[in-house]
């Protein structure tokens, strides 16, 4: 079978044969899920793994370690093995790398979402790695009859300096193929100022196929006979097909198949987090185009269902009712917020809000599925290909374990394939048609209206300060989405958000209304709207107290409680949402120092229009303060240099993936913060594609990102998300200093405001 | 329909749709699937090849445009995968996800073709109408000054058909 990457499978075919010709090379297990299920935070751990294969060293030396996690661009495929490389002690350019497939029976933890690979994966890696090299080390020491403390290693070779001999661990292989795996108690990990791949620049192992072009993506698979998928679903969630017209559908140039799909869905007040397969219409053809275009010729009557006549102003209409009455809950409340604000020496009072936004990773959602003998071999680029699995599973009635799963390069995640819709959908087309490849792909259309969205909301908030300016008290009114105590999929806010444990009488209530649309993760879920309006109210505080704004933000911190247990997590979290622990004040201010000295906080003479703004926010384990500089003309704002200091831990695995990484975090933060909004009507999402919901372009790209790491003691996490949430207040806060405005509802084009 | 189609500088013939987009031709009648499908109307670039050496958008131009004209793809580019613009998206180590760096590279190229050394401003103007969403910008922009810095000569010898008309 054709896959996409023919040249690897051809070259894994024949190491597998060398090998078993051979009896040779050596495949290490990974016996450490005790300590990978440990290391795991909130929510339900995933089952132990059996043991696995993570690498294997042929008889001439090649290394092939398998790269267990989706890649979405995050880089995760050079760090994992990079982890594993570096304690094995070969060169990193000697390693090849093996995509896994889906197989949660040898590999852990096959997800990529809530900046969770990097402390996942981060002492299992390497201990599969040390393991690895002792093991080759005992080989040498049997072979040698020499004591193994003598021996050394390095480029995938074990030395023995006083007798001046070395032998590569290709030669090894089939003698460490016969020993247990070693105790490991006893395997010593590398000190990091040994390490010569991990913290050192690597480029991204696929970077030859990207710029030649090869067909990695999903969307780029191709099998023989396949035929390719279109599907239509009604614009408002949960619509189910009356009548259509398939059969002139059928008869048109290309088409082979047509569909109706009708599903029992859930349509409640509240949509869950996945749903699973939604009612359409299913168009199968020659070529894609073939199937797009009797698409055109569709005549569907739908009925609608129960959120057809749902839209953004009457959410406005409802929240605006809401904020005026009285909550309907009280997440938390420490101490006397009320009373502290009658006795403060000034009340600030400030509204905020955040629109719904989409995903749209630049690769439209697709998938590829064949059913054949009872069994479906499935190509896919799911963040979490095992949620998807059992999605397939309990959709189209195949076991899972008669369901294989390709795990295929996406283009782009953001959170957006943390679920399945699409998956589901090329399954059960597949389904209809056995012995048939079929390939699903989804207008960009499809995507930008039938996403997961990052919901909307308003905070209404209001703080007291004392007469040293100091925040006596915090009330914040949350206005969401759900239904009684339920919050709609990453809809809630837990009951730690920043400031409390840093303002003695700290209120926080909310209230919510129903939505007929779906919620779910964008990167970084909740903060990329938290930190916009709380690093903006306390900037608004800190000008209330006259204050500079980055010595009020420190004092604030050096005024917390110390960090508590981890909380479980919020009701309605959704995917990608976990119990972070508490933020780690000490680990904030040292990022926040870091940001003032490398931007020059204070120091700089600007003329009127140009100001710097700041801000921090705490996320996914990573602590980040920005500084932005702004030009503000008009309503054109230009955004000239950004200061980004963060603390994701110890060590930076891939220095060159890193900055890159935050170099996305902060323009993906200029488009949420700028120009991007989902609005409905007649229960249906608007805007359908890059014209009606942009994002930044090269010419609106700030010509430098200075990108600094905190180098702290503490283990290292993860870098997918966290650089964004702090940006976007960051620019508002350097706008008001700048203009005077100050601007509390996102997107600000809204306000009239644009990139210059 | 049948087509008569030039494309990395291999004569070939495609029996489809007048009106079927350059890109899906490409795609799924020739296996050509260096360039991408992002929004089908012209919004994003990852679409972009060259037709008779200028850039377009391939999602929104129909095959039976093409006529006898030069198409290149990033296939096509350089015989073995070392135009200057691809070493430098190597050596800068440009892309996180990838799926528009196809085009990013086609427009970048036709820029270098017109301006060898481009500006700042020059290169923001050329490529404004690709989009990357996992931002990749700054890295684009160093990349592009890179392979204006080696300079023609360091080129492959792009397929030469792109240069032909």
């Amino acid at each position: 079978m054709k896959r996409t990457e023919t040249k690897n499978v051809m070259d894994r075919r024949s190491f597998f044969k060398i090998s078993a010709v051979a009896g040779g090379g050596v495949m290490f297990t990974l016996p450490f899920a005790e300590e990978l299920l440990a290391q795991g935070r909130g929510g339900a751990a995933p089952p132990p793994p059996n043991p696995n294969n993570f690498i294997k060293v042929a008889l001439d030396g090649t290394v092939t370690i398998v790269a267990k996690n989706p890649e979405t661009g995050q880089g995760v495929r050079n760090m994992l093995p990079m982890m594993i490389a570096d304690e094995l002690d070969v060169d990193w350019k000697n390693v090849k790398l093996d995509q896994a497939d889906f197989d949660d029976s040898k590999y852990t933890a096959q997800s990529s979402g809530g900046s969770t690979a990097t402390p996942n994966a981060w002492t299992p890696m390497r201990q599969a790695g040390a393991a690895g090299r002792a093991m080759f080390v005992t080989a040498a020491a049997q072979k040698w009859g020499v004591p193994e403390t003598e021996l050394t290693t390095g480029s995938g070779k074990v030395n023995h300096a006083s007798s001046k001999r070395s032998v590569g661990y290709g030669e090894l292989a089939a003698a460490v193929a016969k020993l247990p795996a070693p105790d490991m108690s006893r395997v010593k990990l590398k000190d990091a100022s040994e390490y010569k791949i991990i913290g050192k620049k690597h480029s991204a192992y696929d970077i030859s196929k990207i710029v030649t072009g090869a067909p990695i993506f999903g969307v780029d698979v191709t099998l023989p006979g396949m035929l390719h998928a279109c599907f239509e679903k009604c614009g408002v969630f949960g619509g189910k097909v009356v009548s259509a017209n398939l059969d002139e559908i059928k008869k048109l140039p290309g088409v082979k198949h047509a569909f109706v799909v009708e599903r029992p869905i859930v349509t409640d007040a509240v949509i869950p987090g996945e749903p699973g397969l939604e009612n359409g219409i299913a168009i199968v053809a020659e070529t894609w185009w073939h199937a797009q275009s009797a698409r055109q010729k569709l005549k569907v009557q739908w009925d609608e269902g129960i959120h057809a006549s749902e839209s953004s102003v009457g959410y406005q209409a409802k929240a605006e009712a809401m904020g005026k009455a009285a909550p309907q809950r009280t997440l938390r409340a420490d101490g006397d917020a009320d009373g502290a604000l009658k006795s403060a020496a000034k009340v600030v009072e400030a509204s905020y809000s955040y629109p719904f936004i989409a995903h749209a990773p630049l690769e439209p959602q697709n998938c590829t599925a064949m059913f054949k003998d009872g069994k479906l071999e499935m190509w896919g680029n799911s963040q979490q290909p095992g949620r998807g699995r059992k999605l397939v599973s309990d959709t189209v009635g195949v076991a899972e374990s008669d369901i294989s799963l390709h795990m295929v390069r996406a283009g782009g995640g953001f959170g957006r394939r943390l679920t399945n819709d699409y998956m589901v959908e090329a399954a059960w087309i597949a389904k209809q048609i056995p012995g048939v490849p079929v390939k699903l792909i989804w207008s960009r259309e499809d995507d930008m209206r039938h996403d997961y969205y990052r919901p909307g909301g308003w905070q209404n908030l209001k703080a007291g300060i004392d007469a040293s300016g100091k925040i006596v008290g915090w009330k914040n009114h949350f206005l969401s989405y759900g239904d009684g105590e339920t919050f709609a999929s990453s809809s809630a806010m837990g009951p730690t958000e920043f400031p409390q444990r840093f303002v003695p009488n700290y209120t926080l209530q909310s209230s919510v209304q129903r939505l007929g649309i779906r919620t779910g993760a964008l990167r970084a879920p909740s903060s990329n709207a938290f930190a916009f309006v709380i690093q903006s109210f306390i900037d608004e505080l800190a000008h209330a107290a006259g204050k500079d704004p980055a010595q009020y933000r420190l004092d604030l911190l050096a005024s917390g409680a110390p960090v508590p247990a981890p909380a479980a997590p919020p009701a309605g979290g959704g995917r990608g949402g976990f119990a972070p622990p508490g933020m780690n004040a000490e680990r904030m201010i040292g990022a926040m120092k870091l940001a003032m000295e490398k931007s020059e906080w204070g120091k700089k003479k600007y003329p009127a229009g140009t100001a710097q703004g700041i801000a921090f926010h705490f996320s996914h384990m990573g602590y980040f303060a920005e500084v932005a500089e702004v030009t503000v003309v008009g309503t054109k704002v230009k955004l000239n240099k950004v200061w980004v200091a963060g603390d994701i831990g110890s060590q930076i695995i891939n220095p060159s993936g890193a900055e890159n990484l935050v170099h996305g975090g902060v323009i993906d933060g200029m488009s949420e913060l700028m120009m991007q909004e989902i609005t409905v009507d007649k229960g249906r999402v608007v805007q359908g594609n890059f014209n009606t919901h942009g994002m930044v372009r090269i010419n609106q790209a700030p010509p430098v990102i200075e990108v600094h790491f905190v180098k702290s003691t503490a283990s290292p996490t993860g870098l997918g998300e966290p650089s964004l949430p702090p940006i976007l207040p960051a620019i508002a806060n350097a706008i008001f200093t700048a203009s005077g405005k100050r601007l509390r509802q996102l997107p600000l084009s809204k306000a009239g405001m644009s990139w210059a | 329909m049948a087509f008569k189609l030039n494309v990395n500088g291999h004569s070939t013939s495609v029996d489809v749709p007048p009106d079927m987009p350059l890109l899906w031709v490409l795609r799924d009648v020739l296996n050509l699937k260096a360039a991408k499908f992002g929004c089908g109307i012209a919004q994003c670039g990852a679409c972009t090849v060259h037709v008779a050496g200028q850039p377009v958008r391939s999602c929104s131009y129909p095959v039976s445009s093409v006529g006898t004209k030069a198409v290149t793809t990033l296939e096509g580019l350089s015989a073995t995968g070392n135009h200057p613009l691809q070493q430098a998206w190597e050596t800068v180590d440009v892309p996180q996800c990838g799926y528009c760096q196809a085009g990013q590279i086609m427009s970048a190229a036709a820029l270098l073709a017109k301006t060898p050394k481009p500006t700042d401003k020059d290169i923001d103007t050329a490529m404004s109408g690709n989009l990357c969403r996992c931002g990749t910008y700054l890295r684009i922009r160093e990349a592009i000054h890179k392979a204006a810095d080696m300079g023609p000569n360091a080129s492959a010898k792009t397929v030469q058909t792109a240069s032909k008309e």
